[in-house]
């Protein structure tokens, strides 16, 4: 029970201390039985191993990007080769990687937990999702080897259905089944969330976590559709000719962006969401104090699912929209920008007061703050109209999505990993190493992507295979920083691989944390709970964590 | 732009100087700067502020200064400030940001109009004196520059950083941007919507130039057709003044002093002739039949390039009276050639 004071680690003694005789990893063996686990914890790490697979194909692909714009000479390989890379860049790493991330591996694992159930309310359902979610990325990857697509991540008509020869509709038809995926994630937590909350769980003791979730959850569950409807519709118009977006037959090329961005503006926050309750976890944890404004946290995750749904045609600000129109979306994303300010003020001053110690995981969590706040305010600035207009289709908004996704969400991820790897696997990761590499990944984000800001203010527009020489400088820093910021990415893979055979045996709560997930064995059981826990406190409640410990010692003494 | 200018001429010539800023080239770009510069000092401060309460708090009640955490539940009047704060810059943004929108987006009356035309991959000008460009595209500084866009292939982008504005071009739409160049020079001009293999070849020069040597060059460079001749040949040789003749009786309306009117359409709804509308009535006829006229126009798509119809619709603004509808109605139905300039080859 003696923590230092520069660290609230408490691992049990090491030289007694063993693994579960029973957990949800060793209670059954062989292939199938992962591969016909109902089990959502399995179902996570199976999720798991795939994202990651696909991280690190579409980081080989923007590594490849980089490489081409060393020099402002079309040299490395092929203009049709670039625009390939940037479209499996973006595919990959949205539809594959972004989206499931946080949801799938770290929500499926820990919501049951969380809120004390067993496990999701449907949990074949949840097999059934991974399966969708492998099928749409094997035929992307069938997309890929058969010659590619360079659609952008965009698919954006008539460029999509009457000009390019490569594998559209394969890549379509990937998204579309992985989009059921989603579907089917969003639909499981939202079910779980209203019906099988402990005894005592009420909607305000839920971490906040489980809140960032349910909102995400909303989105993909009403926006995902969306996306597969014009998909479809692109798939028909290439393969039968039906004409929606085509004018020559009366219909409309911009349509497809308004579905388009219907969705994938939305799932921005399906992206985000997820991570933003990585953080509310992780800080308050660290600082050893409830969050500061519980209720304006939760309801703030809310009020971006809401508003999400309408700022969609800020994408489309120079397209020809009627200026009204433009109007009414450019304050509609000025108010989405403002419950992610509280969100960050509040997560500042949960640490007032605090009792902060910076574990890995609180590292992370910096990293995003500051990060998430540049992303956000960057685009401040494309929700402004007339800024829109420069700064729009260049290395600006490049730079701004990268900041958000990049360096909010996967910051955000990679913290949660470290955050529950003792809970998920019951071995603690190296400290210093991840530390070393929560540096380097921001240090390394900062310099890729800050001389993207500059680039696209002096004009460079995105997708560029080749760029006047005066552009030069700027994107030898940002290949640079991509270098640096490939070594933070791939050391946790080296690490945490490490530890799942030699890392320090966690014990229940490694971080003295409150929530539920804690106060059972590491790794679980396949149950969960022995029995379904009855919870008469809210979340984040250390002082009812501190009786609970003095309480377990007395009786146990 | 309420600091002091010699300040902000300072500012901008500097950070241009370093490679970090693009010139400012029209008059639309120290608009634009200067609501850049806003919105750069509020997230300077708004990430100073986070930077400095997580810092703050970080180094004050670090574990080893304060071994115990005080809970502290929330409290309204904080949450109020952040919210409203924010909430407050964001509305400025939002209105600063709009009236540089429409600012950028309504083209003075005088200005001068140039027809683009984007296709895969190359952008062509067409000046209304018969000025025929691929990749560039000449205008003098000192006047107001309409550009009139239209795509023939998929979605472009028409972008010149230097001036601050940028246009999507669309297949089978009109689009307008405008600017006034302040300096000459030759400027960026690049396509920034994703169109395909040579996306990225899709580039050209903006030279501006002063008004002297801009008549020059257009002297120099004219094909010897204006736009608006070619579209009254095209007029005539497609029959278009078989129906539009002018004449009372004609099946088609009279489309002298047509544009820039209201005009009452057949169901019931008034539009404003532009160049999109009369784009659109060439190309879909069924769907703008002007009251009192039966709807027997044929549709045009598919047999007029974007080219011919820049001419049509330059051809048509042209028609201020019903004598100039005549003089193509005479030209077209005599047996001699249209007249030409001297050494013209007839298209």
């Amino acid at each position: 029970m003696s923590a230092t004071t520069s660290t609230i680690v408490n691992l049990p003694d090491q030289r007694t201390a063993t693994m579960p005789k029973r957990d949800y990893l060793n209670n059954e063996h062989g292939l199938l039985s992962w591969l016909f686990t109902g089990d959502h914890k399995r179902i996570a790490i199976l999720y798991l191993i795939s994202i990651t697979f696909f991280f690190f194909l579409g980081g080989i692909f923007a590594g490849l990007i980089r490489l081409e714009l060393l020099t402002p000479q079309p040299d490395l390989v092929a203009s049709d080769t670039y625009n390939k890379l940037f479209s499996l860049h973006g595919i990959i790493m949205i539809f594959l990687f972004l989206v499931p991330s946080v949801p799938a591996t770290l929500g499926n694992f820990l919501i049951p937990i969380m809120i004390g159930a067993k496990d999701l309310a449907f949990p074949k359902i949840n097999l059934l999702s991974w399966y969708l979610f492998m099928a749409g990325g094997v035929l992307t990857l069938t997309a890929l080897v058969t010659g590619g697509v360079d659609t952008g991540w965009t698919f954006t008509t008539p460029l999509s259905t009457h000009y390019l020869n490569t594998n559209v509709v394969t890549a379509a038809t990937g998204i579309f089944i992985a989009g059921f995926a989603s579907i089917f994630t969003g639909l499981n937590f939202i079910v779980t969330i209203h019906r099988m909350r402990a005894p005592g769980m009420t909607w305000f003791r839920m971490p906040l976590f489980v809140w960032a979730n349910y909102a995400a959850s909303i989105l993909m569950v009403l926006g995902t559709p969306v996306l597969a409807i014009s998909l479809v519709l692109v798939a028909l118009e290439r393969t039968l000719g039906l004409g929606v977006f085509d004018p020559t037959k009366g219909g409309d090329p911009l349509l497809f962006q308004h579905l388009f961005w219907f969705y994938s503006h939305p799932a921005v926050y399906i992206m985000i969401l997820p991570g933003m309750g990585v953080i509310s976890e992780v800080i308050s944890t660290f600082s050893r104090k409830r969050i500061f404004g519980y209720t304006a946290v939760a309801f703030s995750s809310v009020a971006i699912a809401l508003f999400g749904f309408f700022v969609w045609e800020h994408h489309m600000f120079i397209m020809g929209v009627s200026n009204y129109s433009a109007l009414v979306f450019s304050l509609l994303t000025m108010l989405v920008a403002v419950p992610s300010a509280i969100k960050i003020f509040n997560w500042a001053f949960t640490l007032q007061k605090g009792s902060i110690t910076f574990e890995t995981p609180m590292l992370y969590a910096f990293a995003f703050i500051g990060l998430f706040t540049i992303g956000g305010m960057t685009g401040v600035f494309l929700g402004a109209l007339g800024m829109d207009i420069h700064l729009t289709e260049t290395y600006f908004i490049v730079a701004h999505f990268h900041y958000v996704m990049v360096g909010g969400m996967l910051m955000a991820f990679l913290g949660g990993i470290h955050f529950w790897w003792p809970k998920m696997f019951g071995r603690m990761y190296p400290e210093s190493l991840s530390k070393l590499s929560a540096v380097t990944s921001f240090i390394g984000f900062n310099l890729t992507f800050m001389p993207q800001f500059v680039l696209g203010y002096l004009g460079m527009p995105r997708r560029y295979h080749a760029y006047p020489p005066e552009f030069q400088v700027l994107n030898v820093l940002s290949t640079a920083g991509a270098t640096v910021l490939g070594v933070g990415f791939l050391l946790p893979v080296l690490y945490l691989g490490w530890s799942l055979k030699y890392g320090a045996i966690a014990g229940n709560n490694p971080w003295q944390a409150t929530g539920l997930e804690w106060q059972i064995q590491s790794p679980p059981l396949t149950e969960n709970f022995t029995e379904i826990p009855i919870v008469t406190q809210d979340a984040y409640d250390y002082e009812w964590l501190a009786n609970k410990t003095e309480h377990e010692v007395t009786t146990v003494g | 732009m309420h600091i002091s200018p010699v300040l902000w001429q300072f500012l901008v010539k500097w950070l241009h100087a370093s490679a970090l800023f693009p010139s400012e080239a029209s008059t639309i770009a120290p608009y634009t700067d200067a609501l850049y510069f806003f919105l750069l000092l509020i997230t300077l401060i708004g990430v100073v502020l986070v930077g400095a309460l997580v810092f703050g708090f970080s180094i004050r009640y670090r574990a080893a200064r304060n071994p115990v955490a005080t809970q502290v539940e929330g409290s309204t009047l904080l949450e109020a400030t952040w919210t409203i704060i924010p909430l407050a810059l964001f509305l400025v943004t939002f209105v600063w940001g709009a009236l540089l929108y429409f600012r950028i987006y309504t083209p003075p009356t005088n200005s001068m109009n140039i027809y683009i035309v984007g296709k895969q991959w190359m952008w062509k000008a067409e000046h209304p004196g018969g000025q025929h460009e691929i990749n560039a595209l000449h205008v003098p500084i000192g006047r107001p520059v309409q550009l009139t866009m239209s795509s023939q292939d998929v979605f472009h982008s028409f972008s010149i950083p230097d001036f601050r504005v940028k246009r999507e071009v669309i297949p089978g739409r009109y689009s307008t941007v405008w600017f006034e160049a302040t300096d000459a020079g030759t400027y960026h001009l690049f396509c920034t919507q994703y169109c395909g293999t040579a996306h990225s070849a899709m580039i050209g020069d903006i030279v501006a130039m002063s008004p002297e040597d801009y008549e020059s060059w257009t002297k120099q460079s004219t094909s010897g057709m204006s736009l608006a001749q070619n579209g009254e040949r095209l007029f005539a040789s497609m029959g278009c003044n078989s129906c539009h003749s002018g004449n009372a009786a004609a099946r088609g309306p009279n489309l002298a002093g047509v544009y820039g009117s209201k005009l009452q359409l057949a169901n019931g709804s008034q539009v404003l002739v532009n160049d999109a509308y009369l784009r659109d009535a060439i190309l879909n006829p069924s769907q703008h039949v002007t009251a009192g006229y039966a709807p027997i126009m044929p549709t045009y798509q598919g047999q007029v390039s974007e080219d011919g119809l820049i001419d049509l619709v330059e051809y048509i603004k042209t028609l201020d009276n019903n004598y100039r509808v005549q003089q193509t109605l005479t030209t077209s139905q005599s047996d001699k050639v249209a007249p030409t300039t001297p050494g013209m080859v007839k298209p």
